[in-house]
């Protein structure tokens, strides 16, 4: 099929249109309808992407399945796959069923909801699959406007503060992306991203207002994608927004938030820091590298003293992809093979823990720590879940988790020692704020009167829980299913890397001959 | 062969874990001991076989990212060897304990399902070990080393309805934590050095790596010492040693059986493991193995010191272990891994004995633990009594000296103390005295225990003491084969471990430097007071105790009551978790707590809403005729704006 990126992309949208044309009323059976609808549609997107994976090669590390349509002033619709980007529509097209059957209880609107999280996907895949610049600029940001409803309309008490928050801090930093986008343009002659990967952009220092801007018109570029991405990320400092959205939003609008929609930040700084601007990004690693380590340990520490479940594993959150933006800027095969890995498995692990949550939220109405204790009496099932993915939030080895932390860190201790010790006390302190958590929650005697008749997990709620728990078993005992996906995507990304910058990194220290 | 071993383990747990409600709670229990008694079983036709060059076994492909390349695989050579049948005995003797400790535990309601749940992670825990002790990378030793911390951690916690169990499994798991830290940043610095981290590549380059500076945290190092010190800040995390051992006493909260295989005769070994494992790199930076004597010897005399004070049974038990940890570290430290080996064997016996006799003791007296109120149980329960003293005499180090007559502590223990006398080196005089001393204190605090448990008058609970029965036949028989093991891995062992045969064979499993490290050769020529000293100091130990504790009885409480600061300093464990918890507790969860109330809240949330208040009304003011006030209608307005373009212009054109 010629266009099936395109036909993944838009299938969701497609879906929810269908929905809002033919499903009227709000009367119980339309609202089962738009449940089994929405779930049949997302599984349809994951089947059809399951092609997408078998039609790519992971030895072409050239743009894949490519789909090109002219548009204005050299712009063009136009998308494609390469290794990296295959992983994020994969990942995006797995949750989403989840993430559906997540919503099962939801009552409010029901057919809004699932039309939100329909067209939220289709954006979402589309910001993966998009070659041209304005095209991503456009499902970047449209993606908000799903999110900001989600939150906005099913959230907490507080969600129109949080969903305000959410807002602003994001398109703040968009603003600044689309005005360097056109700068490039303006630069390059052209919005097509492969071609704007293989555009030098000049690196010369000039001079404004008597400071002297060291990597010229590339840092500038750089600073202004930077400030999208690190929103996005979120990185120290601009992270607040974070726990706030995670608490009013509702469970599923959580998963999506730490699956996939932080993995756009990670996901920019691949596509378009790193190629784009390679000489910009080895003047700025040094600072990349400070906010990482900072953002592992500042946040890892908030995380020990918060009170809300949902804040908690937010602040954990952070802190992972602390270890993200660390492998990345590393610039070197295993920070970044790490990086990538560390996002899919966050994905699976953040998502999980999110769920997990829901579930005991949906029991109790209630997110407070101290509301619980000893649920492992009332909920073994539950309380093996929520011990594997604690432990996989923790890095276990075994779990993808560790994976992605091991590859950053390995790529991070060549790259600058003190990062890789800095980052490595994260180990312990997640497994200090993870355990103090789950003790809290499921060890104890269970005490509380209001917890004396806690269901254990439904039938559903397992069904939901499968996927992840295997995917973060088999990720951590055989990661070369996205190892060699990503591979030689992430030789090709280095190596054109290390042209650009030849002679600006330090000369590595000598290692030992063979 | 050693797949069945290592995965036989594996199996027993996912089936008792998953599927005990299928075959049943007995059934769960009877599978994973039936599939553990194979593993060990097959683990000593093994433990025969002979590999004069390692071999290794590939199971699949893990972790491939550039350079880095690691395989799940087995590495057989003399010390898998060694580790396996250590493991898969005690592992399967503790299995079979557990099927008559377990059974009417306390701690559970009658409708508690529990006992699966116990022989899963304990099958599990033997699994992860194994991962450990087989593998040929040291990735694959990491699972393994973590895997045992989970494992350690689930069984601490397995009582997770108290408190204490929590606090105690949460504990041990983050000051591991703390050692696994230098052990990752050593894995990431060998990478960094050698590009590998497969034993057979990394072997080869101690003598390299010594000669080579490695740059760590802005100073310059030998790239040996610094790799190998970060290697050794995880084995002293798992192993107990001081500053890192604070876990290992609150571990005793876990179930009996569990201190006995876990926190006695194979995880806190592991350390040991480690530095004979790593070997071909230890041999080459010796300022590391000062560190590493220092360190033991340290330990092994701390250690004893706090175990002549606790009253605890199982902690006084606890205790000895790190101090018999801390000896094999010192042996490590002056070159002789093969000694440290032969102790890490024997105690192995011994010391799971000791616990599981203490198990033993305790279930007799309804879960009493505090020996005050022992007393005159020789009688009671004989068999466990007799268990017990074949174990004190093997930990005390009980023998003829000079001959080869002696139980198993004699013949490691000793090679130890003369090992680190003939090293020759401060650090090594430092350590035969510390070690000499600690001798007569294992004397004293394992004749306390015997005294104040089997001999004198009943103490404590009248009702508790009519009561105390001997345990079934299916807790006393695996004491009876640690028993075996105490009395004779001793002397069996003493000619592969220490004597003629060590070279041989244990081939090229362990490597000595023959330029600089002629210690296992001299050791065999000591002088003769210095293969006396740990006779002499075990017999004064002993003596001591026994006017203690069985002729004048009233000393003890006097001495304490004279040495009120010593005492209180002794029986709070040298204070080191108060320290640790005004240092780094404490103000961990301060910080957390300002980060989160002043950083996150006043001054990023704070500034940026500051800022916001500023920008916004402008923004307002600059598209007034709008009258809507809202930055993200506007924003909304162009996205829309723009999406809608484009539909419109895919529309006209079509898609090509």
């Amino acid at each position: 099929m010629d266009n099936l990126l395109s036909l993944v992309t838009f299938f969701p949208m497609i879906g929810a249109a269908v929905m809002l044309v033919f499903l009227r009323g709000e009367d119980e059976m339309a609202v089962r309808n738009a449940k089994w609808i929405a779930l049949g549609v997302t599984i349809a997107t994951f089947l059809a992407s399951l092609s997408i994976l078998a039609q790519f090669d992971p030895e072409n590390t050239d743009f894949q399945m490519v789909e090109e349509a002219s548009w204005i002033a050299g712009m063009s619709y136009k998308v494609g796959v390469d290794g990296i980007s295959v992983l994020f529509v994969m990942l995006t097209t797995l949750l989403m069923p989840i993430v559906i059957g997540a919503s099962w209880n939801v009552d409010k609107r029901v057919k809004e909801y699932m039309i939100a999280f329909l067209v939220l996907e289709s954006l979402m895949i589309g910001v993966f699959v998009s070659l041209d610049l304005m095209l991503f600029y456009v499902f970047f940001e449209a993606g908000l406007i799903p999110m900001f409803l989600i939150i906005g309309i099913w959230g907490g008490k507080d969600r129109v503060y949080a969903s305000f928050k959410f807002f602003l801090y994001t398109l703040f930093g968009s603003v600044l992306m689309l005005i360097a986008m056109i700068a490039m343009w303006y630069d390059a002659g052209t919005t097509d991203i492969p071609t704007l990967m293989d555009h030098t952009f000049s690196s010369d220092a000039f001079t404004i207002l008597g400071v002297t801007i060291v990597g010229g018109a590339q840092t500038l570029m750089f600073l202004a994608f930077f400030a999208s991405f690190a929103v996005k990320m979120p990185m120290w400092p601009v992270h607040t927004w974070l726990p706030d959205a995670h608490v009013q939003a509702p469970t599923a609008g959580s998963i999506i938030l730490a699956a996939i929609l932080l993995k756009m930040g990670g996901y920019g700084f691949l596509r378009f820091s790193l190629p784009m601007f390679p000489v910009a990004s080895v003047h700025m690693q040094d600072f990349v590298f400070a906010l990482s380590v900072i953002a592992i340990i500042y946040t890892s520490l908030v995380a020990l003293v918060q009170e809300d479940m949902k804040k908690l594993v937010a602040y954990s959150s952070i802190a992972h992809m602390g270890f993200v933006t660390m492998g990345i800027f590393t610039f070197n095969k295993q920070g970044l093979d790490g990086a990538i890995f560390q996002m899919i498995s966050h994905g699976f692990i953040s998502g999980a823990l999110f769920l997990g949550v829901g579930v005991i939220y949906d029991r109790m109405h209630t997110r407070e720590i101290s509301a619980y204790g000893g649920l492992a009496v009332r909920m073994p099932v539950y309380a093996l879940m929520f011990m594997f993915f604690t432990m996989a939030n923790v890095g276990l080895p075994g779990t993808s988790g560790f994976v992605g932390e091991f590859l950053t860190l390995t790529g991070a201790f060549q790259a600058n020692t003190w990062v890789a010790a800095g980052a490595t006390t994260g180990v312990i302190l997640s497994a200090a704020y993870a355990l103090w958590l789950y003790r809290r929650v499921a060890f104890g005697d269970l005490i509380k009167q209001s917890l004396q008749g806690i269901k254990d997990v439904s039938t559903r709620e397992r069904v939901l829980f499968a996927p992840l728990v295997i995917g973060t078993l088999v990720l951590g005992i055989y990661p070369g299913f996205v190892l060699d996906l990503i591979g030689p995507s992430v030789d090709a990304l280095v190596s054109n890397f290390n042209d650009a910058t030849a002679g600006l990194m330090d000369a590595a220290p000598a290692l030992v001959s063979h | 062969m050693p797949s069945i071993i290592l995965f036989a383990p594996l199996i027993g747990a996912l089936i008792a874990g998953f599927g005990w409600r299928v075959i049943g709670e007995k059934g769960a229990q009877l599978l994973t001991s039936g599939l553990l008694i194979l593993a060990a079983l097959l683990s000593w036709v093994v433990f025969f076989q002979s590999y004069p060059e390692a071999e290794t076994i590939t199971i699949l492909r893990w972790v491939e990212s550039g350079s880095l390349n690691v395989d799940w695989a087995i590495r057989m050579d003399r010390l898998t060897q060694i580790m396996l049948v250590v493991v898969t005995t005690v592992s399967a003797l503790v299995h079979v304990y557990s099927l008559g400790y377990m059974e009417n535990d306390p701690q559970w309601g009658e409708d508690e399902n529990y006992k699966a749940r116990f022989f899963a992670y304990l099958s599990f825990f033997t699994f992860a070990m194994l991962m450990l002790v087989t593998s040929d990378n040291l990735l694959q030793m990491f699972f393994g080393w973590e895997g045992v911390g989970v494992a350690s951690y689930l069984l601490i916690g397995f009582y997770y309805k108290k408190p204490s169990a929590n606090a105690a499994a949460i504990k041990a798991f983050v000051v591991n934590r703390v050692g696994d830290f230098g052990f990752a940043l050593g894995i990431f610095g060998i990478f960094y050095m050698t590009d590998s981290i497969s034993f057979d590549v990394i072997f080869q380059e101690g003598h390299h790596l010594a000669e080579v500076k490695m740059n760590f945290l802005g100073l310059e190092f030998a790239a040996i010492e610094i790799i190998t010190l970060l290697l050794f800040i995880g084995a002293m995390g798992k192993s107990a040693q001081l500053f890192l051992h604070t876990w290992l006493p609150d571990a005793m909260e876990g179930p009996t059986p569990v201190s006995a295989l876990i926190h006695a005769a194979t995880m806190v070994t592991a350390g040991v493991f480690l530095v004979a494992r790593m070997s071909p790199l230890f041999e080459y930076a010796p300022g590391t193995l000062t560190f590493v004597t220092i360190i033991g010897a340290t330990t092994a005399f701390v250690a004893a010191t706090i175990g002549l004070v606790q009253n605890d049974i199982k902690r006084v038990i606890a205790y000895s272990t790190m101090s018999q940890l801390g000896y094999m570290f010192a042996a490590a430290g002056v070159g002789v891994y093969q000694v440290a080996m032969f102790h890490l064997f024997t105690h192995a016996f011994f010391k799971a004995m000791l616990f599981l006799g203490a198990g033993s003791v305790i279930t007799a007296m309804h879960h009493e633990q505090d020996m005050r109120n022992y007393g005159a149980l020789r009688k009671k329960i004989p068999y466990t009594f007799w268990a017990m003293m074949i174990g004190t005499l093997a930990i005390t180090g009980v023998g003829i000296p000079l001959t080869f007559v002696g139980f198993a502590g004699f013949f490691s223990k000793d090679a130890i103390i003369e090992s680190t006398f003939a090293a020759g080196s401060a650090a090594g005089q430092y350590a035969f005295w510390m070690l000499v001393i600690a001798a007569a204190m294992t004397a004293f605090y394992s004749w306390r225990l015997m005294f104040m448990t089997f001999y004198g008058k009943p103490k404590g609970d009248k009702h508790t003491h009519e009561h105390a029965h001997e345990s079934p036949l299916v807790m006393l028989v695996p004491l009876g084969v640690l028993a075996i093991g105490a009395v004779l891995s001793g002397v069996l062992g003493y000619t592969y471990f220490f004597g003629e045969g060590v070279a041989e064979w244990f081939g090229t499993a362990v490597y000595t430097n023959h330029d600089t490290n002629h210690v296992i050769h001299d050791a065999h020529n000591v002088p003769t007071w210095v293969k006396l000293s740990p006779f002499i100091a075990m017999l004064l130990g002993s003596v001591t105790a026994w006017v203690f504790y069985v002729w004048k009885t009233d000393i003890p409480a006097a001495l304490a009551n004279r040495n009120q600061a010593l005492y209180k300093f002794l029986l709070n464990k040298w204070y080191f978790d108060e320290v640790y918890d005004i240092l780094f507790v404490k103000p961990a969860f301060k910080l957390g707590n300002f980060l989160w109330k002043k950083g996150d809240g006043k001054v990023i949330d704070g500034g940026l809403n500051g800022l916001a208040m500023g920008i916004i009304p402008w923004f307002t003011k600059l598209a007034g005729r709008w009258q809507s006030g809202y930055v993200f209608t506007y924003a909304l307005a162009m996205i829309l704006g723009v999406g809608g373009l484009i539909t419109w212009f895919m529309i006209t054109r079509g898609l090509n």
